[in-house]
């Protein structure tokens, strides 16, 4: 067994730091109104000499100037399951322990390469997603989750040595019952080694058995007991605005992070989207839709928002908005298209499914089809949308562009060249027609299908041209 | 100036242009009309390029002039985009000519989506073929075309009112249609040969 774990120290700031790029001082609170404290705090803030567990009050007299939001309990869970269906993607084991996330990866590294490179990996996508991280190895996922909160980067990946490792981290950073961290420094215990060398004995008279399964999940003489992170079937991910939106090319920046995030969990779990709606909320809980279908399922995050977008720029916005939302029920299994080997399409070449879905993106959902025939005889009726086209071939003369709806033949009389084929249906559902079909020259010399009442060869009507 | 230069150096040193044009390359995109493959330089359609068909009215057997290449490449499976045409085409009729609707993809497209449309089925580098019928191309739009063929490997097809033949234009290929009761074919420009002085009739397709 190899744990990773994920540690997140500013998971509450990182959220929101991703979507307002600032650099000014920014904090967020917590507590009663009456007794603000800060709880995390940007880089700037800090320089300017706010900390943490500072009441706002003391930091308002230090600094004039500075930005603080709550600090919200529901989007930092949200976050905290986000990144762990982020990091599904590296292991089936995942759980979620106080602001960090564990994974199992012993079996992961023969597929994704040896620890550094799966190291790398894992923290390129959470760079990349903006969240600030520190990493470590351990043989016992507490033991991982310990060592993140002493270093970064540090990897043990045997038991022997794990003891070691151990052996140093002071026991206010150990993670051990709460009684056991605020007894044992006054008793001149001050690290994980000093308690482990401890006969187990009277440590469990004093301290009750809770400290000694702790200390056995960290060396892995007990299993974790941690519950498995499942991700759930649908996405849905809301972001609220800071101020209200009035233009859409302001949405496109947090639209491009909403995708992209669906793009990292759809990663996570090898699926795909075929269809998903971007809610734009306005006040008083009004809202406007942009539903997205695609054609195909698609995880790509550059294509995914170039469709959004697309779809986006023919919006009205009725009022400011003042949140997004991206809902995303049907998640199906993605495929990704084959390429032959010896394929000679140029390099760059789209796939025609793609192409697809860019034209729909711009022209409308409607715009891209292909046509089928269909049983009925009426010429009207005898094609139609379909992705299918089979049966037999007609057998009398047939245009090549047909008119959407007839038009009453101008000039001389025709020359008949073929005909009459008479089509006489439709009785049973309303639409009866009773006409003759004739090939026919009109006067300029045209090639056209047109039709007459039967046994009539007058009041003509062109259907079709033979072009 | 004593120094006497052979002319074999001179040449192989490519400094002196002797102005014969670059060879054709023989194409494999045969028209399907025999007498028409015979004049063009290509042996059919050049490959990778645009070809503007000029008309004087819709439906005067522009069709019929590339219905046997979308038959083959759709037999191919292949997949052939028609983008924006004025009618809608008739399934009947485009089997019976040999065409396996499956593989087309039909586009409709407002008048100033047409072009953006063309180009990128054309950039897409999956299309075979590109029909498209734009109302307002001018030569510049049309040499992005041009470049979009090239660049995707596509055979792109433009129909277009014959009113723009005195307009020069960036396509490898034009031809101009004829209306009955004389239906001819005339090759206005062919990149890589002469354009033939006669024209070539089209026999229509008995019924």
């Amino acid at each position: 067994m190899l744990w990773a774990c994920i540690y997140l120290p500013h998971l509450a700031l990182d959220g929101i730091l991703r979507r307002r790029p600032t650099a000014g001082p920014l904090v967020l609170v917590d507590g009663p109104v009456n007794a603000r404290t800060i709880v995390s705090a940007n880089d700037a803030a800090r320089g300017a000499g706010l900390h943490v567990g500072q009441r706002l009050s003391a930091a308002q007299a230090l600094l004039a100037q500075f930005d603080a939001l709550p600090y919200d309990r529901a989007s930092v869970g949200r976050w905290h399951r986000f990144l762990a269906a982020v990091a599904y993607r590296y292991s089936a084991e995942v759980s979620l322990l106080p602001q960090a996330i564990v994974l199992e990866v012993s079996k992961s590294m023969s597929l994704f390469g040896p620890w550094p490179r799966l190291e790398s990996m894992v923290r390129a996508d959470f760079t990349d997603l903006g969240f600030r991280h520190r990493m470590a190895a351990a043989p016992t996922a507490h033991a991982a989750h310990i060592l993140t909160t002493v270093s970064d980067g540090q990897a043990v990946l045997s038991r022997d040595t794990l003891r070691h490792a151990l052996q140093r981290v002071p026991i206010a950073k150990s993670r051990l019952p709460a009684n056991a961290i605020a007894a044992l420094p006054s008793m001149g215990i001050r690290t994980l080694g000093q308690v482990m060398a401890l006969p187990r004995d009277g440590l469990r008279r004093r301290f009750g058995a809770e400290l000694l399964a702790a200390l056995d999940r960290l060396t892995g003489d007990l299993p974790p007991g941690l519950a498995l992170y499942r991700p759930p079937d649908r996405f849905d991910l809301r972001i609220e605005l800071l101020h209200e939106v009035e233009n859409q090319s302001a949405l496109i920046f947090p639209v491009r992070r909403m995708i992209d995030d669906l793009a990292a969990y759809l990663a996570g779990r090898d699926g795909g989207v075929q269809r998903f709606v971007l809610r734009l909320e306005h006040r008083e809980g009004r809202f406007t839709d942009v539903p997205v279908g695609l054609l195909t399922p698609e995880r790509d995050g550059a294509l995914l928002f170039e469709f959004t977008r697309g779809r986006l720029d023919h919006v009205t916005l009725p009022e400011p908005v003042l949140a997004l939302r991206l809902i995303a029920r049907d998640l199906p299994a993605f495929v990704p298209a084959g390429r032959d080997l010896f394929d000679e399409r140029p390099a760059h070449a789209l796939p025609i499914e793609q192409l697809r879905e860019r034209l729909r993106a711009r022209l409308g959902d409607g715009a891209v089809y292909r046509l089928g025939s269909t049983p009925d005889p009426r010429p009207e009726r005898a094609q139609r949308a379909a992705t299918q086209d089979d049966g037999p071939i007609e057998p009398h003369p047939r245009p090549t562009w047909l008119l959407r709806r007839p038009i009453p033949l101008r000039g001389g009389n025709p020359i008949i060249l073929a005909g009459p084929e008479r089509v006489e249906t439709g009785w049973w559902d309303g639409g009866e027609v009773c006409r003759d079909y004739y090939v026919i020259e009109t006067s300029l010399g045209q090639e056209a299908w047109a039709f007459c009442a039967p046994d009539e060869q007058t009041g003509w009507m062109i259907h079709g041209w033979f072009a | 100036m004593s120094a006497v230069v052979s002319l074999t150096t001179l040449l192989d040193a490519r400094q002196v242009w002797r102005g014969r044009a670059p060879e054709v390359p023989v194409g494999d995109q045969p028209t399907g009309w025999r007498a028409l493959d015979a004049v063009l330089p290509a042996g059919g359609w050049p490959e990778s390029s645009l070809s503007e068909i000029l008309l004087p009215a819709d439906g005067v057997g522009e069709l019929c002039l590339v219905l046997p290449t979308l038959a083959r490449l759709t037999q191919a499976q292949r997949p052939v985009v028609i983008v924006a045409p004025p009618y809608a085409p008739c399934v009947a009729g485009w089997r019976q000519h040999g065409v396996d609707m499956r593989w087309v993809e039909i586009v409709d497209a407002a008048e100033k989506d047409v072009l953006w449309a063309t180009e990128q089925c054309l950039r897409s580098g999956s299309c075979a073929a590109v029909l498209a019928w734009p109302h307002h191309a001018d030569d510049r739009a049309l040499r992005r075309l041009q470049v979009a063929a090239v660049s995707g490997q596509a055979l792109a097809f433009v129909f277009r009112d014959r009113s723009h033949l005195s307009n020069a234009s960036p396509a490898a290929l034009r031809l101009e249609l004829e209306a009955p009761p004389r239906p001819q074919i005339w090759v206005r420009k062919c990149r890589g040969g002469a354009v033939p002085a006669q024209a070539i009739s089209l026999p229509r397709v008995v019924h």
